[in-house]
């Protein structure tokens, strides 16, 4: 895995919450989500209920961003910070790969069974199109997943 | 070096891992009193199981669900329940179950054990909050002990020490539970001894029982008990006792038994009675403070079980009245013969004879002597209730922590299932309006009306309000029978041998009872109600047609004793700021279903009358008089909290969704709000609320914005 990647892998798998923005009728919209990603770094899973604004949104546009950083409220934060924004679309878990993909999400956030199990919530699943990561303030790489060279 | 320790090995800088209780009986021990061998688990096992199982991100959530200060007992029961259901169905690591299962094997390899909490800070001289925690006793074979060291560490969360939180410090974080693993002591008397009696510093108190100490402690089993001055040991007061029973070890469990002929009289000889008082006058001497003590006589030998500093609970705290309804099942079978032959009949009775007088008949003085009889006959009946009705409910608990105890089901409140489908006196109340309904061509001259004006009168609408009710009812609007309650009562039988199931057949009729009985009562209570609404309004009525200023007093009173039985509403949730609205609330999740339609709001009797099929009913509480409008309700939102309360016992019967404990829900739904719920999460969404944004500004303005900020 190249450094990018890895960069990118650790973040993801050290962060629990992300900042989830979606939109409907020109209007942004975020919510914070619990999320968990695939082995290939190319699909994040956030669970929500199905009588949220989110979800709403997610009708109308499939398309979002979801927003991962490591920042803890201090000035070092502009130095030190590292914020990565996945830009994909995002859908409501087909139901054969429910049961799967439920049980990678319920082993990072375990707590959470309750909610995700109950016939109102929507376990939905992100296809990323690319990501970005910003560092140092104004560093920017991209990962971007529909280049033909970015099969891992 | 080994964390699992013999009580020989602790000393007092070990208070913090292994609590006071455990501390206490190591002082005994060191100090030659006969204590029973015991083991102590540090409360860093209790951590690890936490860790090592994710259980600490579990408690965090359910503890997060709603501020405290907004619950009702109700609620603290389910809460509670839900935790204990957390630690019943998460097994031990394995690691952690040989650590424990080796030391037991040491120590104890086959006898049975009692199975103490002993929780840090739990028992010192300054503050005392025994009975908050559980204790089990007589507990037999490895897996059933590791599973009451679980249970243990459960109740650091009960109900009740969920309602001391302030006073423990309770957080997840910080808050943990150490367990005493005792010898099981089956002496011939037990109990317990106070070294200062509370009201009189110069006696001391000590009280007995025959069988196991457990009844005394627990209430089942009413103690002998004895006045003795201090100095001369003499006995001031004896009080007999008028116990036909002894707790025993049995069947791996502790039962009542009857007393053996030879087992009448004082259960203490005068001898061993005054070994018991030099004993805690000793304890006292060798801890220099008042210490109250349990003990038991076994073969001519006194075992201290456990002694703490004697401490008071302020008898004006108003929590205590809340573990008045932890009932034992003995307890729970005279109030259900109580409340069924002497309450409900007492309530229907007076409230027959009120309903026959016409009240327009009297002269003012007489009206004002009738009205003044019907409140006191009320308040005399509301305390009835609140005395003996409410802790009937524990009842349905009961049954439900021995349910899932026994079959451990992922869903904690899974044996509401096996409760329902009795004959709910406001369900057979439905049925006769479906059948009304069924006959009732909507004519005036009808030969239903009859009967349509006796069952208004009952509900306290007008004929023409319950007529309009009625035009609604249809053949859908029934309770529901479920077949996955038949499969549920098939596995609860087949749990348990021929020799159990007569314990579990009694505790699952008490449940049916107790949840039948939670409908019901209210609905006596109910007509009583109504005769003082009666009164009222018509001396209301006389009032308007000219100034009664003998009323006036009378008015007041009867203002008075209005809400008595309902809690309070939470304070601050007016929507006076039309700024300001809800998007989603949280509450708790009582009837499970999905629901959304638009919201009716009833703040009245009156209101009722309003209700349009398919709607969803917001309430501050539904009263047992208000229960005929459920089966039309799509849904159900209500600010009273909990599994128990009544809109969720018969929202659960027609399996119409509901969710309780929305603080504010009456002031904060608008009739006409269209809302979602979600009964099985105990969500309210209200979708409509998004408002109208503003439109996107057009490009060049966004671009003009910048350039302006630039030459700036």
């Amino acid at each position: 895995m190249d450094s990018l990647r890895q960069q990118i892998n650790d973040l993801l798998s050290n962060q629990n919450l992300g900042v989830l923005a979606t939109s409907a009728k020109g209007h942004p919209y975020t919510s914070l989500v619990g999320f968990v990603v695939t082995d290939q770094l190319d699909e994040l899973l956030f669970a929500t209920h199905r009588a949220t604004r989110k979800f709403g949104y997610l009708q109308e546009d499939a398309r979002v961003s979801l927003l991962i950083d490591t920042r803890s409220n201090q000035s070092a934060d502009f130095r030190e910070a590292v914020a990565l924004s996945a830009v994909g679309t995002a859908r409501e878990v087909p139901p054969e790969q429910q049961e799967r993909l439920l049980q990678l999400f319920l082993a990072r956030h375990p707590y959470l069974a309750e909610f995700v199990r109950s016939p109102g919530c929507a376990l939905c699943l992100i296809k990323v199109q690319r990501y970005s990561l910003v560092q140092r303030f104004q560093d920017v790489l991209e990962l971007d997943f529909d280049a033909p060279h970015s099969t891992p | 070096m080994r964390r699992i320790q013999p009580l020989e090995r602790l000393s007092a800088a070990d208070l913090p891992r292994f609590g006071g209780k455990t501390l206490a009986l190591a002082e005994l021990t060191r100090r030659g009193y006969k204590v029973p061998r015991s083991l102590a688990i540090p409360c860093d096992c209790y951590r690890d199981y936490l860790q090592a199982t994710g259980l600490g991100g579990r408690l965090d959530m359910e503890l997060g669900r709603k501020a405290f200060s907004q619950m009702r007992w109700e609620e603290l029961w389910d809460a509670a329940l839900r935790i204990r259901n957390l630690f019943l169905t998460t097994p031990l690591p394995p690691s952690l179950e040989t650590e424990i299962s080796t030391a037991l094997d040491r120590h104890f390899p086959e006898q049975p054990l009692v199975i103490r909490s002993s929780a840090p800070g739990e028992d010192s001289a300054t503050c005392s909050f025994a009975g908050l925690h559980d204790s089990f006793v007589n507990i037999r074979g490895r897996k059933e002990q590791l599973l009451a060291i679980r249970k243990v560490w459960a109740s650091l969360w009960s109900d009740r020490a969920l309602l001391y939180r302030q006073e423990l410090g309770l957080k997840v974080a910080d808050s943990s539970m150490a367990v005493l693993i005792q010898e099981l002591i089956v002496g011939e008397t037990s109990g317990v001894a106070f070294s200062v009696a509370p009201d009189n510093r110069r006696q001391l108190i000590v009280e007995a029982v025959r069988g196991l100490n457990q009844g005394l402690v627990d209430g089942s089993v009413e103690p002998d008990s004895w006045q003795i001055d201090r100095d001369s040991l003499r006995t001031v007061n004896y009080r007999a006792a008028h116990s036909s029973h002894k707790l025993v070890p049995q069947n791996g469990q502790v039962q009542l038994v009857p007393l053996r002929p030879a087992e009448q009289g004082p259960v203490l000889s005068d001898s061993d009675l005054a070994v018991v008082a030099r004993q805690v006058l000793a304890l006292e001497q060798d801890f220099s403070t008042p210490q109250d003590c349990e003990w038991t006589w076994r073969d001519g030998q006194l075992i201290l079980l456990q002694a703490r500093p004697v401490t008071t609970v302020p008898a004006e705290d108003d929590r205590l009245w809340y573990f008045n309804l932890h009932r034992s099942l003995t307890n729970l079978k005279q109030l259900q013969q109580r409340i069924e032959t002497e309450i409900m009949p007492g309530m229907e009775e007076i409230a027959a004879r009120f309903a026959q007088v016409e009240l327009t008949n009297l002269s003012d003085a007489m009206l004002e002597e009738e009205v003044r009889q019907r409140l006191q006959q009320l308040h005399y009946w509301e305390e009835t209730y609140r005395r003996d009705c409410i802790p009937m409910a524990h009842g349905i608990r009961l049954f439900g922590e021995f349910y899932n105890d026994a079959l451990q089901p992922q869903d904690p409140f899974e044996f509401l299932e096996l409760l329902r489908g009795g004959e709910l006196r406001a369900l057979v109340r439905n049925r006769r309006m479906a059948d009304l309904a069924s006959r009732w061509d909507g004519r005036t001259d009808s030969s239903s009306i009859a009967e349509i004006d006796e069952l208004a009168a009952e509900l306290g609408l007008l004929p023409d309000q319950l007529g309009r009710l009625l035009l609604q009812l249809t053949d859908q609007q029934q309770p529901q029978v479920s077949q996955h309650r038949e499969d549920l009562e098939g596995a609860y039988r087949r749990h348990f041998n021929a020799t159990e199931w007569p314990q579990a057949e009694e505790i699952l009729a008490i449940g049916r009872a107790s949840y039948r009985l939670r409908d019901d009562d209210n609905i006596s209570l109910a007509q009583l109600q109504r005769e003082v609404k009666r009164g009222e309004m018509e001396v209301r009525r006389r009032c308007r047609a000219g100034i009664k200023p003998e009323f006036a007093r009378l008015l007041e009173e009867l203002t008075d004793g209005k809400n008595g039985l309902r809690s309070p509403s939470p304070g601050g949730a007016k929507a006076g700021d039309r700024a300001v609205r809800a998007r989603q609330l949280q509450g708790q999740p009582a009837s499970a279903g999905l629901a959304t339609a638009v919201a009716r709001v009833i703040r009245s009797e009156q209101d009722l009358a309003d209700f349009r099929r398919g709607e969803i009913l917001v309430c501050d509480a539904i009263d047992p008089v208000m229960t005929f409008i459920v089966p039309l309700a799509a849904g159900i939102v209500e600010r009273r909290g909990g599994m128990l309360i009544h809109g969720a016992i018969i929202a659960r019967e027609y399996g119409i969704p509901c969710v309780s404990g929305i603080a504010g829900a009456a002031d904060i739904i608008n009739n006409g709000d269209l809302l979602t719920i979600d009964g099985y999460l105990g969500l309210v969404f209200f979708p409509a609320t998004s408002g109208r944004l503003a439109s996107s500004p057009q490009p060049h303005q966004l671009r003009k914005e910048l350039d302006d900020a630039v030459r700036q």
